[in-house]
């Protein structure tokens, strides 16, 4: 075994008592014959917010590709109880996992409309998905002035709502956030960030949310993980840890 | 007049084939960036199927279908057994498999019919339709059956999502994964309706060449010419781009001499790539360095 010292805990990590969401144990991963994950342990509660915070190269990105088998991967996954580990992408998927990826994923040759068709392509509920397109659409009001132009043609940060709302048009029970607020201006990214609030609170979706933005990211989420080089170095209540002046310098560089 | 006339309806006729070959090969293009070279030996394959099940007696238009039938299943089978393994070969090693493909069938096409030409039936009329002087009811005919052919793959692509997912597919793989799409199957779908298309073509181009095995030689380079003239990335261009070269062909046959019908296929490969890479519609690609 490696000489890493344990992950700091801070207190009052207790979550709710409820069984979590998505658990993960030991995960490994490797791009080739580089190891970028070194064994994560950690949970999203049932209808909670998870953040994993850390600096480039960190293995966020990663961490969420390895939950989707993008990359080659070891480790537990359960996703409500079931294993979810060594599934396709595909099937992880239709399990109710989306993922806003890094990048942001776009069909670039496709309509607005296209794009958030295919958000919904698994789904066999057809009644149900209509009105969907209505809630993004009331979500990202541009998204709907646009949604007969190519995807392409749009903003980083219209992309970007795009990328949320394909997600959301599946109705998934586990959203992973890589980066939502990158490239965004403040204001766009408050605002984001306040959907992610309602939709977490109003459909219970849990959230695994990436963010460089440390600030916004530990103000939305209950818990946080901090990841240096493929390990947590430190995890807690998301609160606890804002509050932490040491954790903050150190970490979070803010 | 009447000549030229003539010489632009026929034209169409045979450019209805180019575009369908045409297509079929943007469509493997699309998913692979890869043009495949056996496309027209998998037509032919399929047309000789036809011809081996109407000389047992099956009606034209059954033996029409079971073809269509037969080589989308074996376009599928073909990706799914042959083409997966090299997925993520280099580019020449696909290549090779794909022109040891073209040779297989073509051996495979004349081991098992020979090498003689073969009369193939037209399912229409022989005295024109209409009374009119211009067009073969054979060309009409084909003319009328790519059209519906290239409308129902637009109206597919277009409206189903099944169509939609294998657009995704080509373009983004791994977004199409992420929205739960199984992005293998779209693959082989797309061979699949590839080779069907290539069948279609197959069956309405023997009639005019004959059925020998390397009946496909030429077409797949006029074809091939149509789509690199639209755009090898545009399935709109590609059918377009067929049609010209097919008028092109048959106007320059009449009018400047037959032995120049292959050369102008390849002086638009040659034209297209110096003055256009990315023909008509087409998209310019840019890389970041």
């Amino acid at each position: 075994m490696s000489a890493i010292a344990d992950p700091v805990e801070l207190a009052g990590a207790a979550a709710s008592g409820a069984a979590p969401l998505l658990t993960v144990r030991g995960l490994r991963a490797q791009y080739g014959s580089t190891q970028v994950l070194h064994g994560l342990d950690f949970d999203v509660a049932a209808r909670g917010i998870t953040t994993i915070l850390g600096a480039n190269g960190a293995g966020k990105t990663t961490t969420l590709r390895a939950v989707c088998n993008m990359v080659r991967t070891e480790g537990q996954i359960t996703l409500a109880g079931e294993r979810i580990d060594g599934l396709a992408t595909e099937n992880v998927v239709r399990r109710g996992v989306a993922h806003v990826p890094d990048g942001r994923g776009t069909f670039l040759n496709l309509s607005v409309e296209e794009n958030l068709r295919l958000g919904a392509y698994t789904r066999r509920d057809r009644d149900a998905v209509a009105p969907d397109y209505e809630r993004v659409y009331g979500y990202f009001p541009r998204l709907k002035e646009r949604c007969k132009q190519q995807a392409g043609t749009l903003s980083g940060g219209e992309q970007q709502m795009l990328a949320v709302s394909r997600a959301l048009m599946l109705r998934p029970r586990l959203l992973l956030l890589d980066e939502p607020s990158f490239g965004l201006a403040p204001k766009i990214v408050q605002h984001l960030f306040e959907i992610f609030r309602v939709i977490n609170a109003q459909d219970g979706i849990g959230m695994l949310l990436v963010e460089q933005n440390a600030s916004m990211a530990l103000k939305l989420a209950q818990h946080a993980y901090l990841l240096e080089t493929g390990r947590v170095v430190m995890s807690g209540p998301a609160e606890a840890i804002r509050n932490d002046e040491s954790v903050r310098r150190s970490y979070l560089g803010y | 007049m009447d000549q030229l006339i003539h010489q632009i309806l026929s034209g169409l006729a045979t450019g209805g084939i180019y575009a369908s070959v045409a297509l079929a090969l943007v469509m493997i293009y699309q998913a692979t960036h890869l043009v495949n070279f056996a496309q027209g030996e998998l037509a032919m394959f399929a047309t000789y199927l036809a011809w081996a099940l109407i000389q047992a007696g099956v009606p034209y238009w059954g033996a029409f279908a079971i073809t269509v039938v037969s080589a989308f299943v074996g376009g599928v089978l073909i990706e799914r057994i042959i083409i997966r393994p090299v997925e993520n070969a280099p580019i020449l090693a696909v290549v090779i498999v794909f022109i040891a493909l073209l040779v297989i069938f073509n051996s495979l096409a004349g081991w098992i019919f020979s090498y003689t030409i073969k009369p193939f039936p037209s399912p229409f009329p022989a005295e024109p339709l209409f009374g009119n002087s211009y067009v073969s009811s054979h060309e009409l005919g084909s003319m009328a059956i790519t059209l519906v052919v290239l409308l129902m793959l637009f109206v597919f692509f277009r409206y189903t999502p099944l169509g939609l997912a294998m657009r995704a597919a080509a373009q983004n793989p791994e977004s199409s994964r992420l929205v739960g799409i199984r992005v293998g199957w779209m693959l082989a779908l797309g061979w699949g309706l590839a080779a069907a298309i290539g069948a279609i073509a197959g069956m309405m181009v023997a009639p005019t060449v004959f059925l020998e095995p390397n009946m496909m030689g030429g077409i797949l380079l006029y074809a091939f010419a149509g789509a690199l003239l639209g755009g090898i990335d545009s399935p709109g261009g590609a059918v377009l781009g067929g049609f010209i070269v097919g008028v092109l062909e048959n106007v320059v046959g009449a009018y400047v001499g037959t032995e120049l019908k292959l050369t102008v296929a390849l002086i638009v490969i040659v034209g297209v790539l110096v003055v256009r890479p990315s023909g008509l519609f087409g998209k310019v690609h840019v890389t970041r360095v």
